[in-house]
């Protein structure tokens, strides 16, 4: 399905919650909102799916105007945060009532082929309140892809699991996504969610939308310091630098000679934001390297990294190191940086030169 | 502070039959005196029942608890000595951030003056020394949950501070900061912590020792360290790490080696257990190899995601998958192709009967 949203506005009374934004999700692709709570995911998604009309602009949906269509006279399938069943109906009647409701034939097939999809085939005679959160976020996304709409929209919808049943289901929303039977619009605010879900990205910010396109290329070419500082976990180190003669110095740090494009350095001027992913920022030293002494404030461990936060004389920053590290509180530590991994944006926050990537495509 | 000894199981129904009957399967398990613990597990696995056996709100059904060799099995929390710190604030909305804090030294006939030094100590190091003179119920919730950190660590005398999931109300952008400060107070204070969590990065950022537990065992009581290299179970392998540990069965003959029942080279300068294993691999210790190097499995490329700081690549051997967490610099194989992967180096571990052969 073709979903394009054309120059689409929402103010709630005089509060601007989504200012004018055009955009034209990849049909038939996953495209993962990103944004922080409050960004305008939802209002986005509920516009999306009819559920509220927009104060400004044009729905379309197959080139067809449907702005003010209510959800109802739409084929949309819809998954929430919460866990949404029908408490009085099983499991099996559950994932059936889309398919009931359209007076389809086989629903028991269906049922049981769904099910299998989403590892619930033992649990089809149970009733949801006898379900763990996660099996009951499975029926509900069992009934929404029952519906076979070309539209499906989920909203946050692994964010009340336990990590590792998110690590679980996601993956396996990932490969019945891939089949490209519905166009998909998946909010989160989680950048490793995005990143993982691949596909494509719209990032908001504020009821703003601050760019789209394919995940991995968004990620790794923010047009701006937001997009920067949305698209990244932990936080891109954002480093305060004045332009200099072979590159830009750090304010109380290093100078980095950068590969810059001619067009670049020849309009390089005045104040500047240097971005460091923090996985750029090593313990061992490379050739060409520069290195940020500072103490260590504190080393978090996820499991498979460890943050690293170091107050140095350029301002806090932090390290991702794979593995479990162990590091005293204060204690000295120099982390290493090559000059040719880093962001630069320009004092208006645009992007004027990203990394190049050794292994990119 | 003192020394905790368990010995002891717990049923929620009477006349236990089964493993499944247990909340909590008969254990013993110490946790030292001044020590940071944590106990880390998905929900059901008995990390909340054991909690609330060490602080008393729940008697065991059979066996001891223990506070430094003492049978407090029976006694109630307020004769344990324990402070607690739970999900949600609990706080007096009346009274100001000074006197929220000061109460349970109140409570105990401390002399004033000591208790305002203690009050202002604990301000002191989260933060809410300009904040004493105001009204509890005028703060954000992160900040009452703060005063309610607060409270629990204001008494030198404590026997242990039992926190059951204090973050959950914590914007994402602050947990790191009271993650940080919880973990500088127990530098200074030395208070025996116990921290219950269904979070990974919370358990091993905190404690010094994280009690693993899933079905009412207690799996493994490490290091993060330790969990993660040297997994003593496969849950452990399973549930620390994101993506968690590869397992693939492993068969070592006289002469043979088979990984996912493929042959694979004999690596000369590694020790593999002989007979029928399991070997576990975590993805960031699975490197690309050459084609038929020792230890190295052949693999058809499912995926290889960009996952922004590294590729994710996802390989299928016969029924089996593994995942590899490579570095961005090297050009990964992809989709549908070939590759080989170095499942059997000095990381790779292996299990029998889901337990780590040493």
């Amino acid at each position: 399905m073709e979903l394009i949203l054309d120059g689409i506005s929402k103010n709630v009374g005089a509060q601007p919650w989504l200012y004018e934004m055009s955009l034209a999700p990849v049909r038939n692709a996953v495209t993962v909102l990103l944004g922080a709570t409050q960004a305008g995911k939802t209002s986005l998604m509920r516009i999306m799916a009819g559920l509220d009309t927009p104060s400004g602009g044009k729905v379309c949906v197959d080139g067809r105007d449907m702005t003010g269509v209510s959800v109802r006279q739409r084929n949309v399938a819809m998954v929430y945060q919460q866990f949404i069943n029908y408490p009085s109906l099983k499991v099996a009647e559950n994932i059936a009532s889309p398919l009931k409701l359209r007076g389809e034939k086989n629903i028991a097939e269906r049922v049981s082929a769904l099910a299998a999809k989403l590892h619930i085939e033992a649990l089809l005679d149970r009733y949801p309140a006898e379900l763990s959160g996660g099996q009951q976020q499975r029926v509900a996304l069992a009934r929404a892809l029952a519906k076979g709409a070309p539209l499906m929209l989920l909203d946050e919808p692994l964010v009340n699991l336990d990590y590792k049943l998110r690590e679980e289901l996601r993956e396996e929303l990932t490969q019945l996504f891939a089949a490209g039977d519905s166009t998909v619009i998946y909010a989160t605010t989680e950048p490793g969610e995005a990143l993982l879900l691949g596909g494509y990205t719209a990032v908001l910010d504020a009821g703003e939308l601050l760019q789209y396109g394919p995940t991995a290329e968004v990620f790794h070419q923010p047009k701006s310091l937001r997009v920067a500082r949305a698209f990244s976990d932990p936080p891109m180190n954002l480093i305060s630098a004045e332009a200099a003669s072979l590159g830009v110095q750090l304010v109380s740090g290093p100078a980095l000679s950068l590969p810059l494009p001619a067009a670049v350095s020849a309009s390089l001027s005045g104040h500047l934001t240097v971005g460091v992913r923090a996985s750029a920022l090593r313990r061992e030293r490379r050739e060409g390297d520069v290195a940020l002494p500072g103490t260590v404030e504190l080393a978090e461990i996820s499991g498979s990294d460890t943050f690293v936060h170091l107050a140095t004389a350029a301002g806090e920053v932090v390290a991702q190191l794979t593995g479990v590290h162990f590091f005293e509180l204060g204690e000295a530590l120099t982390l290493y940086l090559n000059p040719a991994q880093v962001y630069l944006f320009d004092a208006g926050g645009a992007l004027l030169v990203a990394p190049r990537r050794p292994g990119g495509h | 502070m003192a020394r905790i000894d368990l010995d002891l199981a717990h049923a929620y129904r009477p006349n236990p039959q089964q493993e499944s009957d247990y909340a909590l399967l008969p254990l013993r398990m110490s946790f030292d005196d001044g020590g940071a613990y944590a106990l880390l597990g998905p929900s059901g696995c008995g990390k909340t029942t054991m909690l609330n056996l060490i602080s008393g709100l729940l008697a065991p059904s059979q066996g001891t608890v223990r506070f430094d060799g003492r049978d407090v099995t029976r006694l109630s929390p307020q004769e344990r000595n324990i402070a607690q710190v739970f999900q949600f604030p609990v706080i007096y909305d009346t009274m100001t951030v000074a006197e929220n804090l000061a109460f349970p030294l109140r409570n105990r006939k401390i002399p004033a003056a000591r208790i305002e030094k203690r009050v202002g100590e604990i301000a002191e190091m989260l933060e809410l020394s300009s904040q004493l003179g105001r009204r509890a119920a005028d703060l954000a919730a992160d900040a009452k949950q703060k005063i309610s950190l607060g409270r629990g660590l204001v008494r030198e005398d404590v026997s242990a501070v039992l926190f059951d999931e204090p973050l959950t109300v914590i914007d994402p952008q602050l947990k790191w900061q009271l993650r940080r400060k919880l973990k500088q107070i127990h530098h200074e204070l030395r208070l025996t912590l116990i921290y219950v969590t269904h979070d990974q990065v919370e358990a091993l950022t905190f404690a010094d020792q994280v009690v693993v537990m899933t079905r009412g065992r207690a799996v493994q009581v490490g290091s993060a360290d330790a969990l993660f290299e040297r997994p003593q179970h496969t849950f452990v392998g399973h549930f620390i790490g994101s993506p968690g540990m590869n397992f693939l069965p492993l068969r070592a003959t006289s002469g043979a080696l088979e990984v996912a029942g493929r042959r694979v080279a004999r690596p000369t300068d590694l020790t593999v257990p002989e007979g029928e294993a399991k070997l576990g691999l975590r993805p960031e210790y699975v490197t690309l190899a050459r084609a038929e190097e020792p230890g190295a499995l052949a693999v058809t490329v499912l995926q290889a995601q960009d996952i922004g700081t590294h590729v994710l690549l996802t390989g299928q051997c016969g029924d089996w998958t593994i995942k590899a967490r490579l570095s961005v610099e090297i050009t990964a194989p992809q989709r549908g192709e070939t590759a080989w992967l170095r499942v059997l180096n000095p990381h790779t571990c292996y299990y029998r009967d889901e337990e780590l052969i040493s």
